[in-house]
């Protein structure tokens, strides 16, 4: 049921990236000559970065466990979860700052563990920028250059290309403490790029600026990814900023990857309420599940309320325990019982809040459970049809919600 | 301006005329016309001529600049490196004890670390003269150094080590090309103070020094027990005026410095 909807939207990377790297998709019986960039989903493809369980571990502290994923070529991969997850140090081991204690890993190929930070094709672009405050925006795109003692002229014109790429041209001669801290991010990314690394890593690079830079910065990030085609690995604890650049997202938690997926599908099916509740807003309905139908479920919930109906691809057995994940955009709200729906329930709004565009509604069942229903602001906020205390009905079709086991 | 109150008038006034008074005297002293230090005979300036043509003294400062410089330089090699290691080395075994003994020597009296230098350099059989001092000096002014030095690694953003060695540094390159750059202003602090430590420093050098070999300190302190002199005087005032003039003129670029720095952060704030 969601591969018509998957069409539609998983494939961002669309924008001409790289010609046939993955096998065509077909959607719904027309076959679409667009080349999809899922390199993961083709058995033939090898990935750049591969981590064959590894476990790093510092004390009694076990920052990353047993944990084995491939990274291909060009992808933007994204490592997102809560502080102490184990990203940064998954990242800082990628760059050569730490090293596995156990389990190792490859750069194409290649096991990097006796290799030093200094002689990886990886660069690394580090969340305070770490510019050095004593050499010139040029100076400091060109630093990485001359270390590998590359010819002066190449140097130059590789120092202009990346200030164009960046529009840092004006900036040049300036030291980093003479430039805002937009402009700075821009040196940071120009500087790490310069070298031509086959991997580049991103620590929070859009940590210290404020909301709205960070939204076009992501966007230019994109552009500048898909104009180089290097493979991009972003470590960042905000979900938004990860849906927003990346191919594949990885959410983590306790140094175990929870779930790697596309953004789409990270959001839309997640494998457990952890994932779905990390990402943005849900509702976790917890019942017992009755099979009535291939990959349909009857669940029984809270008692006096009327089993839902559900159609989500899982295996569950008779009288199972069993999590619907819900989101709150996927619940529609009424003022009248609509007619016609799989799912259907009664309650009284309990708190709106108001986000301009979109409201939550946070409506109270009779048996005291809370579920949210979001929807668009489409009219006046003075012609909505309810308002606090109102009985409203809210309904959902049953291939809205996902099932979890855990 | 806002007026002082008078109370603020008077404790200033007061204190500064008790770290000042007794330099003016002796400056205005050493432009006195007769022999005699404590009798005012008119204005001259022939103790500087004297001083001059004083070979002793001339010897003497040339040994003291001497001594300075050398042991300065290699105490801030050495304090710098020092200080690199403990603050960066990680938890290798002994760290804590090294720390703490590289600051004993800030609280050892300088007798006893004189006269231990001396039965050293004895034991040695090594004679007396420049280069025990230099020795010396360095021993002593290399905590110093280090403890200077350290305290502005602490705060040293360790990423932009991390930075050089991604973009291709080996770690001794990313030392001196990134890492001595930064910590440049505390590296040359600690050799001024190292230099000035030296420079001023009479009881270790008086162990240490030998007849081949008088710093100043050590000929002015002789000199005075014979009596004050006019031309000991004339000497002092220009250890004065070197010393005041260095200061203004490091305080100066420090403070036009900082006004730069700080016009050009709010004007990149503005553009951006």
């Amino acid at each position: 049921m969601l591969r018509p909807a998957l069409c539609l939207f998983a494939p961002k990377p669309l924008i001409a990236r790289g010609p046939s790297l993955a096998p065509v998709r077909t959607c719904g019986g027309r076959s679409l000559t667009i080349p999809v960039f899922e390199p993961w989903n083709d058995p033939e493809a090898k990935p750049l970065i591969q981590f064959q369980n590894v476990t790093k571990r510092f004390g009694d502290f076990t920052a990353i466990d047993d944990l084995t994923i491939g990274i291909y070529e060009k992808e933007f991969f994204a490592l997102l979860g809560p502080s102490g997850c184990g990203k940064t140090t998954m990242m800082r081991m990628l760059a050569g700052f730490e090293t596995p204690t156990e389990g190792s890993i490859y750069l194409a190929g290649q096991d990097m563990a006796p290799v030093p930070p200094n002689k990886r094709a990886t660069n690394m672009m580090f969340q305070s920028y770490a510019l050095f405050p004593h050499l010139s925006i040029w100076e400091n795109i060109a630093f990485g250059l001359k270390r590998e003692k590359m010819p002066k002229h190449d140097i130059n014109d590789r120092v202009e290309e990346m200030l164009r790429l960046t529009r840092l041209e004006k900036f040049a001669n300036r030291k980093p403490h003479q430039i805002s801290g937009g402009q700075r991010q821009r040196v940071a990314l120009a500087r790490s790029l310069a070298k031509h690394p086959k991997l580049l890593l991103l620590d929070e690079p859009l940590g210290a600026l404020d909301k709205k830079l960070r939204q076009d910065t992501q966007f230019e990030l994109m552009d500048i990814q898909e104009k180089t085609g290097t493979t991009f690995v972003i470590v960042t604890h905000d979900q938004e900023e990860a849906m927003t650049v990346a191919s594949r997202v990885a959410v983590m938690d306790h140094g175990k990857i929870i779930q790697v997926a596309t953004p789409d599908r990270i959001y839309e099916t997640p494998n457990s309420v952890y994932v779905a509740d990390f990402i943005g807003e849900v509702n976790i309905i917890d019942g017992t599940a009755t099979p009535n139908g291939p990959d349909s479920y009857s669940v029984a919930w809270k008692d006096g309320q009327a089993p839902l109906n559900v159609q989500s691809p899982a295996d569950f057995s008779e009288g199972q325990t069993c999590h619907l994940a819900i989101r709150p955009e996927k619940v529609t709200i009424n003022a009248e019982k609509p007619e016609g729906v799989d799912n259907l329930v009664q309650g009284k709004i309990l708190d709106i809040a108001y986000l301009g565009n979109i409201s939550t509604y946070h409506v109270e069942l009779p048996s005291g459970a809370v579920i949210k229903a979001q929807s668009a602001n489409t009219r006046r906020i003075s012609r909505r049809a309810f308002t606090w205390e109102d009985t409203v009905w809210l309904s959902w079709t049953a291939t809205a919600g996902v099932l979890l086991a855990e | 301006m806002k007026r002082m109150s008078w109370f603020n008038t008077v404790s200033l006034t007061l204190g500064f005329a008790f770290l000042y008074v007794p330099m003016l005297i002796l400056v205005i002293y050493s432009f006195n016309a007769s022999k005699l230090v404590t009798v005012w005979a008119g204005f001259s300036t022939k103790w500087y001529g004297e001083l001059l043509q004083n070979e002793a003294f001339l010897n003497a400062a040339w040994v003291t600049i001497k001594v300075a410089v050398i042991s300065s330089t290699i105490a801030t090699v050495l304090g710098t490196m020092a200080a690199y290691v403990l603050v960066r080395g990680g938890r290798f075994m002994g760290r804590t004890l090294f720390s703490g003994m590289i600051y004993a020597p800030l609280v050892m009296p300088e007798v006893i670390t004189g006269l231990s230098l001396l039965l050293l350099f004895i034991g040695l059989g090594l004679d007396r003269g420049v280069m025990t001092i230099v020795l010396a000096h360095t021993t002593f002014s290399m905590c110093y150094v280090s403890v200077v030095v350290s305290s502005r690694l602490v705060t040293f953003d360790r990423s932009l080590e991390e930075a050089a060695l991604d973009l291709g540094c080996s770690p001794s390159e990313a030392f001196r090309l990134v890492t001595l750059p930064i910590i440049a202003p505390a590296v040359i602090s600690g050799w001024l103070l190292a230099f000035t430590l030296s420079l001023d420093d009479l009881v270790i050098a008086s162990f240490t020094s030998g007849p081949a070999a008088t710093t100043l300190p050590i000929k002015i302190y002789s000199a005075v027990r014979l009596g004050v002199s006019p031309e000991i005087n004339a000497l002092s005032t220009l250890m004065i005026a070197v010393v005041t003039i260095g200061v203004i003129t490091a305080s100066l670029v420090n403070k036009r410095q900082m006004v730069r720095q700080k016009r050009d952060e709010r004007a990149a704030e503005r553009s951006a």
